[in-house]
C-alpha cells in the first residue's frame, strides 16, 4: 500500500517545442478513503499512466488529432477532449500544453477496485496558435481531479476536470 | 492604436451570475463563473481585437471592438476547469486567467454497487461509491450529501447520509439474515439510482441424515438443509456420503433437490455412515440391518 511517507521524484522526457522537457513529479503519500487498501503496484501503474495521458492529450492538442487521445481517455473526459479539438480546428487554433511539475495524491479507491481517483497540483506552460502564429505563451498553476478507470493494460482517465484552488 | 482593455460587469442580471472580477494589467476578469451561466467581459480602449477563451474543455474566438461589452450567453461555457482569456490586439495581447465551476445542482451520478449477489449476515459486505455530476456532466467537487439506502424484501432498511470528497462519496452495509432480493439505493434530492442486490443462504449449519432399509440397500435421506439463519440452502448444493465398511470407503456426492439429498447405498451390516457439505459434517450411523 503507498502508506509510507515516500515521496518520489520521477522525471519524464519529452518532446517540447516550448522548452524545458521534464516534468518534475512528486506523489503525496496517499489519503485514501474507502475500505479497500490500495496495492503499491496498483498505485505506481495509475501514476504512471496518469503521466503519460498528459503526453497523449498534449500530443493530440498540439496536432489537433482527437484519435491521440484514445490509449488514455474514455468516456467523458475523451468525449469533452475531442470536442475541444474539434473546436479548435474549426477555429484554426491549436495550443501547445506542456507539463512542468506535478504534485499527486491518490484520495480514493472504490471498494469494487474499478476506480481509482487522484489529485494533481500542475504547473504547465500553455501556447496558443492561431493559424500557426504564436499567440502567447502563459504559465499556469492548476489543481485537477482525476478518476481513472481500468482498460485493458491500463488506467485511463474517465473524469480530467481543473478545479478551483 | 494601443488597446487596454477593462472587464467590466455588463448587465445586472450577468454581472450577479459571475463572481469579483479579477485583474490582470488592464484586464480584468471574472474570478470564477458557474458551468453553463452568462458572463460579460468588456473592453477599454478603440480599434479591433481578437478574444480567445482557452481551455481544455472548450475553446472561442470572438472578434472584438474594444470599449464595447463582449456578452456570452448561459450556455456558452458550460465545461468546468480553468480557463485563459486572451485578448491580442494590434499592439499588444493581454491574458488572464479563471475557473468555469461545476454546477451546484447535481443532476446524475456514477453508482457502482458490488457485490450483485452474496451471503447472508455479511458484515460490511454490501458496498456502494458514487461520482456527482451536474447536468453538463462536470464532477461537482463541493461537499454534497449523498444518502444509500439498503431495503430489503421485508422493508428493513439501512440508511447512511455521506457527504462527498472531491466529488465522490461511499458507504459499506452489511448483508442480512433474511435471504431475497434487496434494493440498494443512492440519493442526492431528486437524483437517484438503484442496484439490485441478491442476498442468498450461507453455508448449511447442520447436516441430518436418517437410514433406512430398502430392499438389498441402505436409503439415506437428509432432513431439509439450512444456513444458521434458517435458510434454505439453495437446491444444487453438494452434500458427500461415506460409506467406510471392513477397511473399505464409498463415497457419493448427491446435490440438493428441492432442499434435501438422498441416495442409496449397499447395505453392510456394522457399516459407518456420514454425511458432509462444505465444511460442514453431519451425524454418523453406524448401520445394522
Amino acid at each position: 500500500m503507498l502508506k509510507s511517507p515516500l515521496i518520489l521524484w520521477i522525471f519524464l522526457a519529452a518532446a517540447s517545442s516550448i522548452g524545458s522537457a521534464e516534468a518534475a513529479v512528486r506523489v503525496e503519500p496517499s489519503n485514501l478513503q474507502g475500505p479497500r487498501p490500495l496495492p503499491e503496484q496498483t498505485g505506481k501503474a495509475a501514476v504512471r499512466d496518469y503521466l503519460q495521458a498528459w503526453q497523449s492529450f498534449s500530443a493530440a492538442f498540439e496536432q489537433n488529432r482527437s484519435d491521440l487521445l484514445d490509449p488514455a481517455f474514455v468516456g467523458t473526459a475523451r468525449d469533452k477532449l475531442a470536442q475541444t479539438i474539434q473546436q479548435q480546428a474549426a477555429l484554426g487554433l491549436r495550443t501547445h500544453y506542456q507539463d512542468l511539475s506535478h504534485d499527486l495524491q491518490i484520495v480514493f479507491y472504490s471498494p469494487d477496485g474499478l476506480s481509482i481517483e487522484l489529485i494533481d497540483k500542475v504547473e504547465y506552460d500553455l501556447q496558443l496558435l492561431d493559424h500557426d502564429r504564436v499567440k502567447t505563451t502563459q504559465h499556469i498553476n492548476a489543481r485537477y481531479v482525476i478518476v481513472l478507470t481500468p482498460a485493458e493494460v491500463r488506467w485511463r482517465a474517465r473524469v480530467f476536470q481543473a478545479v478551483s484552488e | 492604436m494601443k488597446p487596454g482593455f477593462v472587464l467590466l460587469a455588463s448587465g445586472m442580471a450577468i454581472a450577479a451570475m459571475q463572481s469579483a472580477c479579477a485583474q490582470a494589467g488592464n484586464l480584468s476578469l471574472p474570478k470564477s463563473v458557474g458551468a453553463g451561466d452568462g458572463f460579460s467581459i468588456q473592453s477599454a480602449g478603440s480599434g479591433k481585437a481578437t478574444l480567445y477563451i482557452i481551455g481544455l474543455g472548450q475553446v472561442m474566438k470572438r472578434d472584438v471592438e474594444l470599449g464595447q461589452t463582449v456578452y456570452f450567453p448561459a450556455g456558452s461555457l458550460y465545461n468546468a476547469g480553468h480557463y485563459l482569456a486572451v485578448l491580442a490586439g494590434d499592439a499588444a495581447t493581454e491574458s488572464g486567467s479563471f475557473d468555469v465551476l461545476p454546477a451546484t445542482k447535481p443532476s446524475n451520478m456514477t453508482f457502482l454497487a458490488r457485490p450483485s449477489r452474496l451471503p447472508v449476515s455479511l458484515h460490511d459486505g454490501i458496498t456502494g461509491a458514487v461520482y456527482v455530476f451536474d447536468a453538463y456532466h462536470n464532477l461537482i467537487t463541493a461537499p454534497t450529501q449523498v444518502s444509500f439506502e439498503l431495503t430489503t424484501p421485508s422493508g428493513t432498511v439501512q440508511k447512511r447520509i455521506v457527504a462527498t470528497r472531491d466529488g465522490t462519496a461511499w458507504t459499506a452495509m452489511d448483508s442480512t439474515a433474511q435471504q431475497g432480493m434487496d434494493k440498494f439505493e443512492a440519493r442526492i434530492g431528486e437524483v437517484f439510482s438503484a442496484r439490485v442486490v441478491a442476498q442468498v443462504p450461507g453455508d448449511p449449519c447442520a447436516l441430518k441424515m436418517n437410514a433406512s432399509q430398502s430392499g438389498q440397500e441402505v436409503q439415506l435421506v437428509t432432513d431439509p438443509v439450512r444456513d444458521c439463519n434458517g435458510n434454505a440452502v439453495p437446491d444444487g448444493t453438494v452434500v458427500t456420503f461415506t460409506e467406510a465398511y471392513n477397511g473399505a470407503q464409498t463415497n457419493v456426492d448427491v446435490p440438493l433437490k428441492r432442499g434435501i439429498a438422498e441416495v442409496r447405498m449397499a447395505s453392510h451390516n456394522g457399516a459407518i455412515i456420514s454425511a458432509a457439505s462444505g465444511v460442514v459434517l453431519g451425524n454418523q450411523i453406524r448401520w445394522e440391518k
